[in-house]
């Protein structure tokens, strides 16, 4: 039988959950990285046992680390000892070393003014569907960031930034890559998404990018309705079979693109409110999608205090309400951009975690749902995978 | 050898104890000790000063013998305290207020 990984990334460690395929028992590990921000976990598609964890702390920056064992043992990359023998004597140890290329340039500041970009941390890391050692990483301040040798070093895809990044300006959460799509038909095209710059498209691995944002509306946050740049997006979803079509959670707005971003439509129809965080699609129904409506940007928490996930099944427009197993009344949890997830499996599971820190999963492609755990730190990120 | 006291999450990370003994060449500066330091435990480069300017983390302090040193040139001199293991240099994280 299957069996099921969720990697569940939180304000004070990582959780490892796992079930089998019938998704009702779960074994819960962790907290691993005790105490740290653990913005994002992801295990590689071709090896599930390799699994790259972003670890941040306000005090002590960001460390990447890795498993090659499932999770069961951790090194930052590039740390054993014939690794490590440096030029001059001195040790690598470049793991978290994320520097900006060439002159690290300015972007807009909140007053308005040019700012140089710092980096932060790593929000997202996507490891690649051809090479195992191969992850792109989204970071703050924003920038696309790949590593070739399993995260022992990283360079900057620079180009990004070229995307007029010196009118991209952060939102109240900074400005971060959060977003990586790659497109496993075209492994030369990825689709990124920036808080609060846009989304962006490039069709040569990361070397040049184009802003995708026409057809975005944010007349309350950016008064130009022809603006390239400055929509604040907060997730991209695609499903791998059709990767010319595109579901956007916009900070407010759910929108649809056929033409893999180049014009983007508004399919929000008849959802309680259509500002929120995650947006997914089912693993086998290219236009069944899932979003978390939350009251709004003023109000981090669902309406009426009833935590429904809503679901289309015909690409957007027409919704319906999930609630069965989930909190009808007095929630006022928040669900955050990368906490939503689907499995492989038939039916494709759900899942999500909140900021109360429960994660929920539905094993039924969202009809029902049961709480995996309740009183989590903080939910950041959810990944579930299936294992061989 | 000077002796160094890392902050909780950092000792998790170079997975050793409290503290340290590092070998540090004279002059023994506060940045020679911390560049001794991340030479011994490589995990920890970037952790207390960033890549590429060796600037100090913000949130994090440098102290000795009672004193604040966060704020010192890197190429002043450790007390001597220090320099002959009496008492350790300490990393410390910041308080987080709130």
């Amino acid at each position: 039988m299957s069996k099921i990984r969720v990697l569940v990334g939180t304000r004070k460690g990582a959780f490892i959950l796992t079930s089998d395929g019938s998704r009702k028992n779960w074994d819960v590990s962790g907290p691993h990285f005790a105490g740290w921000e653990i913005y994002h976990a992801k295990g590689s598609p071709l090896d599930p046992n390799r699994i790259y964890v972003s670890q941040s702390s306000g005090w002590f920056g960001q460390i990447i680390q890795r498993s090659d064992d499932g999770g069961k043992t951790w090194n930052t990359p590039g740390s054993k000892p014939e690794e490590l023998a440096g030029a001059g004597g001195m040790p690598q140890g470049e793991s978290n070393k994320f520097t900006y290329e060439g002159e690290i340039g300015t972007h807009k500041w909140y007053d308005g003014s040019q700012h140089p970009w710092e980096f932060k941390r790593v929000w997202h890391l996507e490891p690649s569907f051809t090479d195992p050692d191969t992850v792109y990483a989204g970071v703050e301040d924003a920038a696309m960031f790949k590593t070739t040798d399993g995260g022992k070093t990283w360079k900057e895809l620079s180009g990004l930034r070229k995307a007029k990044g010196q009118l991209w300006q952060p939102g109240a959460g900074g400005m971060a890559v959060h977003t990586i799509i790659l497109d496993q038909k075209n492994p030369k095209r990825m689709f990124i998404a920036i808080s609060a710059a846009g989304a962006f498209r490039t069709e040569d691995g990361g070397a040049t990018w184009k802003p995708i944002n026409k057809g975005l509306k944010s007349q309350f946050e950016l008064p130009d309705p022809d603006a390239e740049v400055g929509h604040c997006v907060h997730r991209i979803a695609m499903h791998p079979s059709r990767p010319d079509v595109l579901f956007m959670q916009k900070h407010w707005d759910v929108m649809r693109s056929d033409n893999a971003g180049d014009m983007w439509t508004e399919v929000s129809g008849n959802l309680p409110s259509d500002f929120g965080f995650p947006i997914d699609v089912h693993a086998h129904e290219p236009n069944t999608i899932y979003v978390v409506p939350i009251k709004s940007d003023s109000e981090h928490f669902p309406p009426d205090g009833k935590l429904r996930v809503y679901r289309s099944r015909n690409g957007g427009n027409e919704w319906e309400a999930m609630t069965k197993g989930l909190p009808q009344k007095d929630c006022y949890v928040n669900v955050l951009r990368d906490a939503m997830s689907v499995d492989q499996l038939d039916p494709c599971g759900v899942y999500f975690g909140t900021t109360g820190g429960q994660v929920y999963c539905s094993a039924d492609g969202g009809d029902s749902w049961n709480p995996i755990v309740r009183d989590l730190p903080a939910v950041l990120s959810v990944e579930a995978q299936v294992l061989p | 050898m000077i002796r160094i006291v890392l902050p909780f999450h950092l000792r998790n990370l170079a997975r050793t104890g409290t503290e340290v003994q590092v070998e540090v060449a004279a002059p023994v500066t506060l940045g020679a000790a911390l560049t001794a330091l991340e030479a011994q435990y490589p995990v920890l480069r970037g952790t207390i000063r960033e890549h590429g300017t060796n600037k100090r983390r913000s949130l994090v302090r440098f102290f000795a013998c009672k004193e604040d040193l966060s704020n010192e040139p890197t190429d002043t001199a450790l007390p001597e305290a220090v320099v002959n293991g009496k008492e350790p240099l300490m990393i410390v994280g910041a308080m987080a207020g709130g």
